[in-house]
Protein backbone atom coordinates (compact mmCIF):
# COMPACT_ATOMS: atom_id res chain seq x y z
CA UNK A 1 0.00 0.00 0.00
CA UNK A 2 2.88 2.51 0.61
CA UNK A 3 6.54 2.39 0.83
CA UNK A 4 6.81 1.88 4.60
CA UNK A 5 5.53 -1.19 4.65
CA UNK A 6 7.83 -3.31 1.99
CA UNK A 7 10.65 -1.69 3.62
CA UNK A 8 11.19 -3.74 6.65
CA UNK A 9 13.78 -6.32 5.50
CA UNK A 10 12.91 -10.17 5.87
CA UNK A 11 16.69 -10.64 6.84
CA UNK A 12 16.83 -7.60 9.23
CA UNK A 13 16.33 -8.69 13.15
CA UNK A 14 12.54 -8.15 14.64
CA UNK A 15 13.67 -5.73 16.93
CA UNK A 16 16.85 -4.33 17.43
CA UNK A 17 18.32 -2.14 20.14
CA UNK A 18 21.40 0.12 20.21
CA UNK A 19 23.38 1.43 23.06
CA UNK A 20 20.28 1.82 24.83
CA UNK A 21 19.81 3.74 28.19
CA UNK A 22 16.78 4.50 29.99
CA UNK A 23 16.26 7.85 32.39
CA UNK A 24 13.53 8.64 34.64
CA UNK A 25 13.60 11.65 36.24
CA UNK A 26 16.87 12.07 37.21
CA UNK A 27 17.67 8.07 38.38
CA UNK A 28 19.25 6.08 35.24
CA UNK A 29 17.37 2.60 34.98
CA UNK A 30 20.27 0.88 32.88
CA UNK A 31 23.49 1.72 31.29
CA UNK A 32 24.17 1.39 27.27
CA UNK A 33 23.24 -1.95 26.32
CA UNK A 34 22.37 -3.33 23.22
CA UNK A 35 20.08 -6.29 21.62
CA UNK A 36 18.69 -7.95 18.80
CA UNK A 37 15.80 -10.52 18.18
CA UNK A 38 15.67 -12.71 15.03
CA UNK A 39 12.43 -14.22 14.29
CA UNK A 40 11.45 -17.39 16.35
CA UNK A 41 13.43 -16.03 19.04
CA UNK A 42 12.17 -15.33 22.75
CA UNK A 43 13.82 -12.40 25.18
CA UNK A 44 12.66 -12.35 28.63
CA UNK A 45 13.06 -9.55 30.95
CA UNK A 46 13.79 -10.01 34.91
CA UNK A 47 14.44 -7.47 37.78
CA UNK A 48 13.01 -6.81 40.84
CA UNK A 49 10.31 -4.32 41.11
CA UNK A 50 10.69 -0.63 40.13
CA UNK A 51 13.72 -1.80 38.31
CA UNK A 52 12.74 -0.20 35.19
CA UNK A 53 11.20 -3.65 33.20
CA UNK A 54 7.98 -2.05 32.00
CA UNK A 55 9.79 1.30 30.97
CA UNK A 56 12.04 -0.81 29.01
CA UNK A 57 9.43 -2.78 27.33
CA UNK A 58 7.35 0.82 26.53
CA UNK A 59 10.58 2.00 24.90
CA UNK A 60 11.19 -1.49 22.61
CA UNK A 61 7.65 -0.78 21.66
CA UNK A 62 8.24 2.59 20.56
CA UNK A 63 5.73 4.13 22.81
CA UNK A 64 8.30 6.21 24.65
CA UNK A 65 11.51 7.85 23.27
CA UNK A 66 14.80 5.93 24.57
CA UNK A 67 17.38 8.74 26.44
CA UNK A 68 20.42 7.58 24.74
CA UNK A 69 20.63 4.93 21.84
CA UNK A 70 18.12 3.57 19.48
CA UNK A 71 15.58 0.87 18.86
CA UNK A 72 14.65 -0.41 15.64
CA UNK A 73 11.76 -2.56 14.42
CA UNK A 74 12.26 -4.76 11.51
CA UNK A 75 15.28 -2.23 10.64
CA UNK A 76 13.68 0.99 11.00
CA UNK A 77 13.14 3.34 13.54
CA UNK A 78 9.75 3.55 14.98
CA UNK A 79 9.64 7.45 13.43
CA UNK A 80 10.09 6.21 9.87
CA UNK A 81 6.98 3.75 10.69
CA UNK A 82 3.63 5.04 10.30
CA UNK A 83 1.79 4.69 13.71
CA UNK A 84 -1.19 1.93 11.66
CA UNK A 85 2.17 0.16 10.13
CA UNK A 86 3.97 -0.08 12.99
CA UNK A 87 0.83 -1.72 15.02
CA UNK A 88 0.43 -4.15 12.30
CA UNK A 89 4.36 -5.32 12.93
CA UNK A 90 4.11 -5.24 16.45
CA UNK A 91 1.85 -5.58 19.17
CA UNK A 92 1.96 -5.25 22.86
CA UNK A 93 -0.16 -6.85 25.96
CA UNK A 94 -0.15 -4.00 28.74
CA UNK A 95 0.49 -4.43 32.14
CA UNK A 96 -3.50 -3.42 33.67
CA UNK A 97 -6.31 -4.14 31.15
CA UNK A 98 -8.19 -1.09 30.85
CA UNK A 99 -11.98 -2.19 30.65
CA UNK A 100 -13.45 0.89 31.86
CA UNK A 101 -17.06 0.03 30.47
CA UNK A 102 -18.66 -2.91 29.72
CA UNK A 103 -18.39 -4.83 26.59
CA UNK A 104 -18.76 -8.24 24.83
CA UNK A 105 -15.67 -10.68 25.08
CA UNK A 106 -15.73 -10.68 21.18
CA UNK A 107 -16.59 -6.90 20.77
CA UNK A 108 -12.90 -6.29 22.95
CA UNK A 109 -10.90 -9.20 21.07
CA UNK A 110 -12.28 -7.15 17.91
CA UNK A 111 -10.34 -4.14 18.90
CA UNK A 112 -7.12 -6.05 17.99
CA UNK A 113 -8.43 -5.74 14.68
CA UNK A 114 -8.07 -2.22 14.29
CA UNK A 115 -4.82 -1.67 12.89
CA UNK A 116 -5.77 -4.42 10.17
CA UNK A 117 -8.95 -1.53 8.65
CA UNK A 118 -9.06 0.69 6.59
CA UNK A 119 -10.36 4.55 7.80
CA UNK A 120 -13.97 3.43 6.82
CA UNK A 121 -13.99 0.11 7.27
CA UNK A 122 -16.37 -2.50 9.79
CA UNK A 123 -14.77 -5.54 11.08
CA UNK A 124 -16.22 -8.53 8.40
CA UNK A 125 -16.79 -11.98 8.86
CA UNK A 126 -12.93 -12.74 8.54
CA UNK A 127 -12.15 -10.56 11.64
CA UNK A 128 -14.90 -12.37 13.95
CA UNK A 129 -13.45 -15.64 12.58
CA UNK A 130 -9.59 -14.75 13.56
CA UNK A 131 -11.10 -13.16 16.72
CA UNK A 132 -13.08 -16.68 17.63
CA UNK A 133 -10.07 -18.89 16.52
CA UNK A 134 -8.11 -16.62 19.05
CA UNK A 135 -10.69 -17.12 21.85
CA UNK A 136 -10.28 -21.19 21.13
CA UNK A 137 -6.41 -20.82 21.33
CA UNK A 138 -6.77 -19.10 25.09
CA UNK A 139 -9.36 -21.55 26.33
CA UNK A 140 -12.26 -19.04 25.87
CA UNK A 141 -14.50 -20.71 23.59
CA UNK A 142 -17.86 -19.98 24.25
CA UNK A 143 -17.60 -16.83 25.76
CA UNK A 144 -18.07 -15.00 23.05
CA UNK A 145 -20.99 -13.09 24.50
CA UNK A 146 -20.26 -13.01 28.13
CA UNK A 147 -19.18 -9.05 29.62
CA UNK A 148 -15.55 -8.32 30.10
CA UNK A 149 -17.07 -6.84 33.72
CA UNK A 150 -18.26 -10.19 34.54
CA UNK A 151 -14.95 -12.44 33.98
CA UNK A 152 -12.50 -13.01 36.62
CA UNK A 153 -8.98 -11.66 36.51
CA UNK A 154 -7.39 -14.57 35.13
CA UNK A 155 -10.00 -14.83 32.32
CA UNK A 156 -9.61 -11.46 31.83
CA UNK A 157 -5.81 -11.88 31.11
CA UNK A 158 -6.49 -13.98 28.37
CA UNK A 159 -8.93 -11.74 26.93
CA UNK A 160 -6.40 -9.28 26.62
CA UNK A 161 -3.67 -12.16 24.99
CA UNK A 162 -6.52 -13.24 22.41
CA UNK A 163 -6.63 -9.50 21.53
CA UNK A 164 -3.17 -8.85 20.87
CA UNK A 165 -4.07 -12.74 18.85
CA UNK A 166 -6.11 -11.12 17.07
CA UNK A 167 -4.21 -8.15 15.69
CA UNK A 168 -1.29 -10.75 14.64
CA UNK A 169 1.40 -8.59 15.12
CA UNK A 170 5.27 -10.41 13.82
CA UNK A 171 6.65 -9.01 17.45
CA UNK A 172 4.94 -9.60 20.51
CA UNK A 173 6.38 -7.43 23.50
CA UNK A 174 4.33 -8.97 26.70
CA UNK A 175 4.51 -6.88 30.01
CA UNK A 176 3.88 -9.84 32.51
CA UNK A 177 1.57 -11.94 30.37
CA UNK A 178 0.90 -14.38 33.33
CA UNK A 179 -0.60 -11.99 35.85
CA UNK A 180 -3.77 -13.33 37.53
CA UNK A 181 -2.92 -16.77 35.74
CA UNK A 182 -3.05 -20.11 37.04
CA UNK A 183 -0.32 -22.76 36.80
CA UNK A 184 -1.96 -24.66 33.86
CA UNK A 185 -2.57 -21.47 31.96
CA UNK A 186 0.86 -19.62 32.99
CA UNK A 187 2.30 -22.96 30.71
CA UNK A 188 -0.40 -22.60 28.42
CA UNK A 189 -0.08 -19.42 27.71
CA UNK A 190 4.02 -19.25 27.21
CA UNK A 191 3.69 -22.47 24.85
CA UNK A 192 1.16 -20.36 22.89
CA UNK A 193 3.67 -17.83 22.69
CA UNK A 194 6.34 -19.87 21.94
CA UNK A 195 4.44 -21.93 19.03
CA UNK A 196 3.88 -18.72 17.65
CA UNK A 197 7.89 -17.96 17.50
CA UNK A 198 8.31 -21.23 16.33
CA UNK A 199 5.63 -22.12 13.73
CA UNK A 200 5.21 -18.35 12.05
CA UNK A 201 8.74 -16.93 12.62
CA UNK A 202 7.22 -14.67 15.63
CA UNK A 203 9.41 -12.98 17.88
CA UNK A 204 8.81 -12.72 22.10
CA UNK A 205 9.52 -10.25 24.43
CA UNK A 206 8.20 -10.64 27.79
CA UNK A 207 8.81 -9.14 31.11
CA UNK A 208 8.25 -12.21 33.79
CA UNK A 209 8.94 -12.66 37.50
CA UNK A 210 9.78 -16.51 37.56
CA UNK A 211 13.08 -17.24 37.04
CA UNK A 212 12.14 -20.75 36.78
CA UNK A 213 10.10 -20.18 33.77
CA UNK A 214 12.15 -17.62 31.95
CA UNK A 215 14.77 -20.55 32.33
CA UNK A 216 12.35 -23.04 30.64
CA UNK A 217 11.47 -20.23 27.54
CA UNK A 218 13.96 -17.38 27.30
CA UNK A 219 16.82 -17.57 24.52
CA UNK A 220 17.95 -14.50 25.86
CA UNK A 221 17.62 -12.89 29.10
CA UNK A 222 18.33 -8.95 29.82
CA UNK A 223 18.16 -8.87 33.91
CA UNK A 224 18.01 -5.26 35.46
CA UNK A 225 19.19 -5.13 38.76
CA UNK A 226 17.50 -1.78 39.76
CA UNK A 227 20.31 0.18 40.17
CA UNK A 228 21.24 1.00 36.87
CA UNK A 229 23.02 -2.53 36.09
CA UNK A 230 22.56 -4.88 32.68
CA UNK A 231 23.39 -8.31 32.26
CA UNK A 232 22.27 -9.08 28.53
CA UNK A 233 22.76 -12.13 26.88
CA UNK A 234 22.28 -15.79 26.14
CA UNK A 235 19.84 -17.91 28.55
CA UNK A 236 22.56 -19.34 30.13
CA UNK A 237 25.40 -16.67 30.78
CA UNK A 238 22.66 -14.67 32.85
CA UNK A 239 21.26 -17.14 34.95
CA UNK A 240 23.76 -17.65 37.37
CA UNK A 241 23.22 -17.71 40.97
CA UNK A 242 25.43 -14.84 41.84
CA UNK A 243 24.41 -12.27 39.16
CA UNK A 244 20.43 -13.20 40.11
CA UNK A 245 21.46 -13.25 43.61
CA UNK A 246 22.99 -9.46 43.35
CA UNK A 247 19.69 -8.52 41.13
CA UNK A 248 17.33 -9.68 43.29
CA UNK A 249 18.82 -9.10 46.88
CA UNK A 250 18.51 -12.80 48.06
CA UNK A 251 20.16 -15.49 48.18
CA UNK A 252 19.41 -18.22 44.88
CA UNK A 253 20.94 -21.55 44.61
CA UNK A 254 20.89 -23.24 41.38
CA UNK A 255 20.02 -27.05 40.84
CA UNK A 256 20.08 -28.99 37.94
CA UNK A 257 16.91 -31.36 37.82
CA UNK A 258 16.87 -33.73 35.32
CA UNK A 259 18.02 -31.63 32.66
CA UNK A 260 16.22 -28.76 33.92
CA UNK A 261 17.88 -25.65 35.59
CA UNK A 262 15.93 -24.76 38.40
CA UNK A 263 16.69 -21.84 40.81
CA UNK A 264 15.68 -22.22 44.34
CA UNK A 265 15.50 -19.17 47.44
CA UNK A 266 18.04 -20.29 49.89
CA UNK B 1 -19.99 -4.11 17.96
CA UNK B 2 -22.97 -4.06 15.99
CA UNK B 3 -22.43 -4.86 12.43
CA UNK B 4 -23.73 -2.35 9.70
CA UNK B 5 -27.02 -3.37 9.10
CA UNK B 6 -28.30 -3.16 12.43
CA UNK B 7 -26.85 -0.12 12.74
CA UNK B 8 -28.86 1.26 9.70
CA UNK B 9 -31.68 -0.23 11.27
CA UNK B 10 -31.10 2.05 14.52
CA UNK B 11 -30.55 5.26 12.09
CA UNK B 12 -33.76 4.63 10.46
CA UNK B 13 -36.21 4.23 13.18
CA UNK B 14 -34.24 7.54 14.87
CA UNK B 15 -34.30 9.42 11.75
CA UNK B 16 -38.75 8.15 11.65
CA UNK B 17 -38.71 9.56 14.92
CA UNK B 18 -36.96 12.87 14.32
CA UNK B 19 -39.74 13.71 11.46
CA UNK B 20 -42.35 12.60 13.97
CA UNK B 21 -41.16 15.34 16.47
CA UNK B 22 -40.58 17.80 13.45
CA UNK B 23 -44.01 17.00 12.74
CA UNK B 24 -45.62 17.37 16.10
CA UNK B 25 -43.29 20.96 17.04
CA UNK B 26 -44.38 22.29 13.31
CA UNK B 27 -48.34 21.30 14.13
CA UNK B 28 -48.73 21.80 18.05
CA UNK B 29 -49.58 25.46 19.50
CA UNK B 30 -51.43 27.98 20.37
CA UNK B 31 -52.45 28.11 17.09
CA UNK B 32 -53.43 24.15 16.03
CA UNK B 33 -52.12 23.18 12.60
CA UNK B 34 -53.09 20.13 10.98
CA UNK B 35 -50.33 17.81 9.29
CA UNK B 36 -52.01 19.00 5.57
CA UNK B 37 -51.12 22.44 6.50
CA UNK B 38 -48.10 21.97 7.42
CA UNK B 39 -47.17 19.90 4.22
CA UNK B 40 -49.02 22.21 2.38
CA UNK B 41 -47.03 25.18 3.64
CA UNK B 42 -43.18 23.29 3.58
CA UNK B 43 -43.61 22.06 0.28
CA UNK B 44 -46.14 23.53 -1.63
CA UNK B 45 -45.77 27.06 -0.80
CA UNK B 46 -49.29 27.64 0.44
CA UNK B 47 -49.79 31.50 1.79
CA UNK B 48 -52.25 32.52 4.50
CA UNK B 49 -51.60 32.73 8.60
CA UNK B 50 -51.05 28.97 9.27
CA UNK B 51 -48.75 28.68 6.93
CA UNK B 52 -46.58 31.90 7.99
CA UNK B 53 -46.22 30.72 11.14
CA UNK B 54 -44.91 26.79 9.81
CA UNK B 55 -42.12 29.04 8.07
CA UNK B 56 -41.43 31.66 9.79
CA UNK B 57 -42.21 31.03 13.01
CA UNK B 58 -42.24 27.14 14.11
CA UNK B 59 -39.56 25.68 11.42
CA UNK B 60 -36.88 27.75 12.29
CA UNK B 61 -37.70 27.29 15.94
CA UNK B 62 -37.74 23.69 15.70
CA UNK B 63 -35.02 23.58 13.49
CA UNK B 64 -32.84 25.14 16.42
CA UNK B 65 -33.77 22.91 18.68
CA UNK B 66 -33.31 20.02 16.83
CA UNK B 67 -29.37 21.46 15.43
CA UNK B 68 -28.92 22.29 19.15
CA UNK B 69 -30.17 19.17 20.52
CA UNK B 70 -27.62 17.39 18.31
CA UNK B 71 -24.51 19.19 18.31
CA UNK B 72 -25.01 19.63 22.31
CA UNK B 73 -25.15 14.79 22.02
CA UNK B 74 -22.21 14.55 20.05
CA UNK B 75 -19.85 17.10 22.11
CA UNK B 76 -21.32 14.74 24.99
CA UNK B 77 -20.17 12.09 23.59
CA UNK B 78 -16.48 13.41 22.57
CA UNK B 79 -15.72 14.81 25.79
CA UNK B 80 -16.64 11.46 27.62
CA UNK B 81 -14.32 9.89 25.28
CA UNK B 82 -11.68 12.31 25.44
CA UNK B 83 -11.67 12.66 29.14
CA UNK B 84 -12.58 8.99 29.72
CA UNK B 85 -14.79 10.15 32.38
CA UNK B 86 -18.92 8.89 32.62
CA UNK B 87 -19.73 12.59 34.00
CA UNK B 88 -18.10 14.75 31.29
CA UNK B 89 -20.67 16.43 29.57
CA UNK B 90 -20.32 19.35 26.54
CA UNK B 91 -19.88 22.39 29.70
CA UNK B 92 -17.68 20.76 31.88
CA UNK B 93 -14.67 22.33 30.35
CA UNK B 94 -15.65 26.17 30.64
CA UNK B 95 -17.33 26.46 26.85
CA UNK B 96 -20.75 27.59 28.42
CA UNK B 97 -19.61 29.57 31.56
CA UNK B 98 -17.32 31.43 28.58
CA UNK B 99 -20.60 31.67 26.61
CA UNK B 100 -22.12 33.21 29.71
CA UNK B 101 -20.14 35.84 30.41
CA UNK B 102 -20.01 37.41 26.67
CA UNK B 103 -24.22 37.07 26.45
CA UNK B 104 -24.78 38.44 29.98
CA UNK B 105 -22.45 41.22 29.41
CA UNK B 106 -24.09 42.31 25.93
CA UNK B 107 -27.21 41.06 28.08
CA UNK B 108 -26.60 43.99 30.24
CA UNK B 109 -25.39 46.74 28.10
CA UNK B 110 -28.61 46.34 26.30
CA UNK B 111 -27.44 45.56 22.58
CA UNK B 112 -29.69 43.98 20.21
CA UNK B 113 -29.64 39.81 19.98
CA UNK B 114 -27.72 39.23 17.02
CA UNK B 115 -24.56 41.25 19.29
CA UNK B 116 -25.70 38.68 22.40
CA UNK B 117 -25.19 35.84 20.37
CA UNK B 118 -21.94 37.07 18.96
CA UNK B 119 -20.57 37.99 22.06
CA UNK B 120 -21.78 34.52 23.55
CA UNK B 121 -19.51 32.77 20.83
CA UNK B 122 -16.49 35.02 21.88
CA UNK B 123 -17.21 34.28 25.07
CA UNK B 124 -17.18 30.28 24.53
CA UNK B 125 -13.79 30.31 21.68
CA UNK B 126 -12.09 32.65 24.64
CA UNK B 127 -12.73 30.00 26.89
CA UNK B 128 -11.80 26.79 24.88
CA UNK B 129 -8.09 28.66 23.71
CA UNK B 130 -7.99 29.76 27.48
CA UNK B 131 -8.30 26.15 29.00
CA UNK B 132 -6.46 24.65 26.08
CA UNK B 133 -3.72 27.10 26.20
CA UNK B 134 -3.00 26.34 30.16
CA UNK B 135 -4.20 22.45 29.52
CA UNK B 136 -1.15 22.91 27.20
CA UNK B 137 1.43 24.63 29.19
CA UNK B 138 3.90 21.87 30.30
CA UNK B 139 3.42 20.02 26.94
CA UNK B 140 2.05 17.12 28.69
CA UNK B 141 -1.66 17.73 28.46
CA UNK B 142 -2.92 14.61 30.53
CA UNK B 143 -6.63 14.16 30.81
CA UNK B 144 -6.43 15.56 34.61
CA UNK B 145 -4.70 18.70 33.45
CA UNK B 146 -7.42 19.35 31.04
CA UNK B 147 -10.11 18.28 33.27
CA UNK B 148 -8.99 20.10 36.07
CA UNK B 149 -8.05 23.50 34.24
CA UNK B 150 -11.46 23.00 31.98
CA UNK B 151 -13.55 23.12 35.73
CA UNK B 152 -11.47 25.85 37.68
CA UNK B 153 -12.19 28.31 34.35
CA UNK B 154 -15.71 27.28 34.38
CA UNK B 155 -16.17 27.78 38.12
CA UNK B 156 -14.49 31.21 37.32
CA UNK B 157 -17.08 32.08 34.85
CA UNK B 158 -19.75 30.70 36.89
CA UNK B 159 -18.46 33.00 39.71
CA UNK B 160 -18.67 36.04 37.00
CA UNK B 161 -22.08 35.05 35.81
CA UNK B 162 -23.36 35.41 39.20
CA UNK B 163 -21.53 39.16 39.88
CA UNK B 164 -23.49 39.90 36.79
CA UNK B 165 -26.98 38.62 37.62
CA UNK B 166 -26.58 40.05 41.25
CA UNK B 167 -25.68 43.80 39.57
CA UNK B 168 -28.18 43.65 37.01
CA UNK B 169 -31.36 46.05 36.62
CA UNK B 170 -33.98 44.03 37.64
CA UNK B 171 -35.54 44.82 34.03
CA UNK B 172 -32.53 42.67 32.60
CA UNK B 173 -32.56 39.30 34.58
CA UNK B 174 -35.39 37.85 33.22
CA UNK B 175 -34.06 37.58 29.74
CA UNK B 176 -30.49 36.32 31.28
CA UNK B 177 -32.01 33.78 33.07
CA UNK B 178 -34.01 32.56 30.46
CA UNK B 179 -30.91 32.79 28.04
CA UNK B 180 -29.22 30.81 31.12
CA UNK B 181 -31.44 28.56 31.08
CA UNK B 182 -31.81 27.82 27.17
CA UNK B 183 -34.21 29.51 25.39
CA UNK B 184 -35.08 28.85 21.60
CA UNK B 185 -38.01 31.69 21.28
CA UNK B 186 -35.09 34.17 19.79
CA UNK B 187 -33.55 31.72 17.53
CA UNK B 188 -34.03 33.35 14.21
CA UNK B 189 -31.33 31.36 11.92
CA UNK B 190 -30.27 28.29 12.80
CA UNK B 191 -29.19 27.10 8.95
CA UNK B 192 -25.46 28.32 9.51
CA UNK B 193 -25.69 25.87 12.58
CA UNK B 194 -27.30 22.95 10.88
CA UNK B 195 -24.40 23.07 8.45
CA UNK B 196 -22.41 23.42 11.49
CA UNK B 197 -23.68 20.14 12.55
CA UNK B 198 -23.79 17.89 9.36
CA UNK B 199 -19.66 19.19 8.83
CA UNK B 200 -19.16 17.94 12.67
CA UNK B 201 -20.53 14.59 12.14
CA UNK B 202 -19.02 13.81 8.84
CA UNK B 203 -14.94 15.12 10.12
CA UNK B 204 -15.52 13.23 13.18
CA UNK B 205 -17.51 9.84 11.66
CA UNK B 206 -13.98 8.69 9.86
CA UNK B 207 -12.39 8.76 13.38
CA UNK B 208 -14.89 6.91 15.13
CA UNK B 209 -13.64 3.48 15.61
CA UNK B 210 -10.12 5.30 16.51
CA UNK B 211 -12.35 6.42 19.73
CA UNK B 212 -13.66 3.42 20.10
CA UNK B 213 -9.84 1.78 20.79
CA UNK B 214 -9.00 5.36 22.63
CA UNK B 215 -11.69 4.66 25.08
CA UNK B 216 -9.75 2.34 25.77
CA UNK B 217 -7.03 3.98 27.27
CA UNK B 218 -4.37 5.86 25.91
CA UNK B 219 -1.32 3.12 26.61
CA UNK B 220 -3.21 1.06 24.53
CA UNK B 221 -4.72 2.62 21.81
CA UNK B 222 -1.22 3.92 20.67
CA UNK B 223 0.39 0.44 21.13
CA UNK B 224 -2.48 -0.20 18.22
CA UNK B 225 -1.16 2.38 15.84
CA UNK B 226 -4.09 5.29 16.81
CA UNK B 227 -2.26 8.97 16.86
CA UNK B 228 -3.40 9.69 20.45
CA UNK B 229 -1.84 13.04 21.00
CA UNK B 230 -3.08 14.04 17.29
CA UNK B 231 -6.88 13.04 17.98
CA UNK B 232 -6.87 14.27 21.06
CA UNK B 233 -6.94 17.63 19.72
CA UNK B 234 -9.13 17.10 17.09
CA UNK B 235 -11.79 15.99 19.48
CA UNK B 236 -10.85 18.58 21.72
CA UNK B 237 -11.35 21.40 18.89
CA UNK B 238 -14.56 20.00 17.61
CA UNK B 239 -16.70 18.89 20.96
CA UNK B 240 -15.39 22.71 21.76
CA UNK B 241 -16.69 24.35 18.90
CA UNK B 242 -20.11 22.18 18.63
CA UNK B 243 -20.32 23.09 21.92
CA UNK B 244 -20.11 26.48 21.30
CA UNK B 245 -22.06 26.79 18.21
CA UNK B 246 -25.56 25.53 20.29
CA UNK B 247 -24.89 27.47 23.15
CA UNK B 248 -24.64 30.43 20.77
CA UNK B 249 -28.08 29.22 18.78
CA UNK B 250 -30.35 28.40 21.89
CA UNK B 251 -28.10 29.12 25.35
CA UNK B 252 -26.77 26.41 27.34
CA UNK B 253 -29.60 23.77 27.69
CA UNK B 254 -28.52 21.52 30.41
CA UNK B 255 -28.88 17.75 30.53
CA UNK B 256 -29.00 16.78 26.85
CA UNK B 257 -25.20 16.54 26.41
CA UNK B 258 -24.52 14.29 29.25
CA UNK B 259 -27.44 11.82 29.32
CA UNK B 260 -28.00 11.23 25.95
CA UNK B 261 -25.11 9.52 25.08
CA UNK B 262 -25.54 7.51 28.00
CA UNK B 263 -29.11 6.86 27.20
CA UNK B 264 -27.88 6.20 23.47
CA UNK B 265 -24.89 3.72 24.82
CA UNK B 266 -27.17 1.79 27.53
CA UNK B 267 -29.49 1.32 24.48
CA UNK B 268 -27.11 0.10 21.80
CA UNK B 269 -23.91 -0.36 23.36
CA UNK B 270 -20.80 1.64 22.96
CA UNK B 271 -19.63 1.25 19.45
CA UNK B 272 -18.85 5.17 18.71
CA UNK B 273 -19.50 4.77 14.86
CA UNK B 274 -23.38 4.07 15.97
CA UNK B 275 -23.21 5.93 19.09
CA UNK B 276 -22.04 9.54 17.62
CA UNK B 277 -24.59 9.29 14.60
CA UNK B 278 -27.52 8.03 16.60
CA UNK B 279 -26.42 10.36 19.93
CA UNK B 280 -27.25 13.16 17.20
CA UNK B 281 -30.54 11.98 16.47
CA UNK B 282 -31.76 11.47 19.73
CA UNK B 283 -30.51 14.60 21.35
CA UNK B 284 -32.45 16.16 18.48
CA UNK B 285 -35.44 14.79 19.37
CA UNK B 286 -34.81 15.14 22.79
CA UNK B 287 -34.75 19.15 22.01
CA UNK B 288 -37.40 19.17 20.07
CA UNK B 289 -39.57 17.33 21.83
CA UNK B 290 -38.29 19.10 24.84
CA UNK B 291 -39.46 22.33 23.15
CA UNK B 292 -42.42 21.54 22.10
CA UNK B 293 -43.73 20.78 25.30
CA UNK B 294 -41.80 24.32 26.92
CA UNK B 295 -44.22 26.39 24.91
CA UNK B 296 -47.42 24.03 24.75
CA UNK B 297 -47.99 22.36 28.07
CA UNK B 298 -48.45 25.90 30.31
CA UNK B 299 -49.58 28.15 26.88
CA UNK B 300 -49.35 31.38 26.68
CA UNK B 301 -46.80 30.61 29.43
CA UNK B 302 -43.15 29.70 28.23
CA UNK B 303 -41.24 27.44 30.49
CA UNK B 304 -37.46 26.95 30.36
CA UNK B 305 -36.76 24.37 27.64
CA UNK B 306 -33.54 22.68 29.93
CA UNK B 307 -36.09 22.22 32.58
CA UNK B 308 -38.43 19.90 30.31
CA UNK B 309 -35.24 18.28 29.08
CA UNK B 310 -34.61 17.16 32.93
CA UNK B 311 -37.73 15.89 33.23
CA UNK B 312 -38.24 14.44 30.28
CA UNK B 313 -34.40 12.71 30.65
CA UNK B 314 -34.34 11.70 33.95
CA UNK B 315 -37.22 8.86 34.17
CA UNK B 316 -36.29 7.97 30.78
CA UNK B 317 -32.63 7.38 32.45
CA UNK B 318 -33.29 5.57 35.43
CA UNK B 319 -35.51 3.16 33.55
CA UNK B 320 -32.94 2.14 31.05
CA UNK B 321 -30.40 1.81 34.12
CA UNK B 322 -32.45 -0.36 35.70
CA UNK B 323 -33.66 -2.68 32.80
CA UNK B 324 -30.03 -2.78 31.35
CA UNK B 325 -27.94 -5.23 33.60
CA UNK B 326 -25.30 -4.93 30.79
Amino acid sequence: MNASRSLPLDEAPLLEAERLALQVGERWLCCEFSLSLAAGECLVLLGPNGAGKTTLLHTLAGLREPSVGAVRLGGLPYAAWSAQDAARYRGVLLQQQPDHFAASVLETVLIGRHPHLGRWGWEGPEDERICRAALQDVGLAGFEHRGVLTLSGGERQRVAVATLLAQAPRLFLLDEPLNHLDLRYQIAVLDLFRRQAAQRGSGVVMVLHDINLAARYADHIILLDGRGGVVAGGRDTVLRADCLSHAFGHALRRYDLDGRITFIPE
Amino acid sequence: MKAPGQALFVIVVLLLAAVAAFGWALSAGSLPIDGKQVWGALFSGDTGMAANVVRELRLPRAVATFVCGGLLAIAGALMQVLLRNPLADPYILGISGGAAVGALSAISLGVAAVWVDAAAFAGALTAMMLVFGLAHGDGSWTQTRLLLTGVIVAAGCGAAVTLMLALAPDTRVQSMLFWLMGDASGAARPWPALGVLIVGLVLILPWARDLNVLARGEMSARALGVSVQRLRRVLYVVASLLTAVAVTLVGSVGFVGLIVPHLVRLALGNDQRILLPAAMLAGGVLLTVADTLARTVMAPQQLPVGVLTALIGVPVFLYLLSRNPR
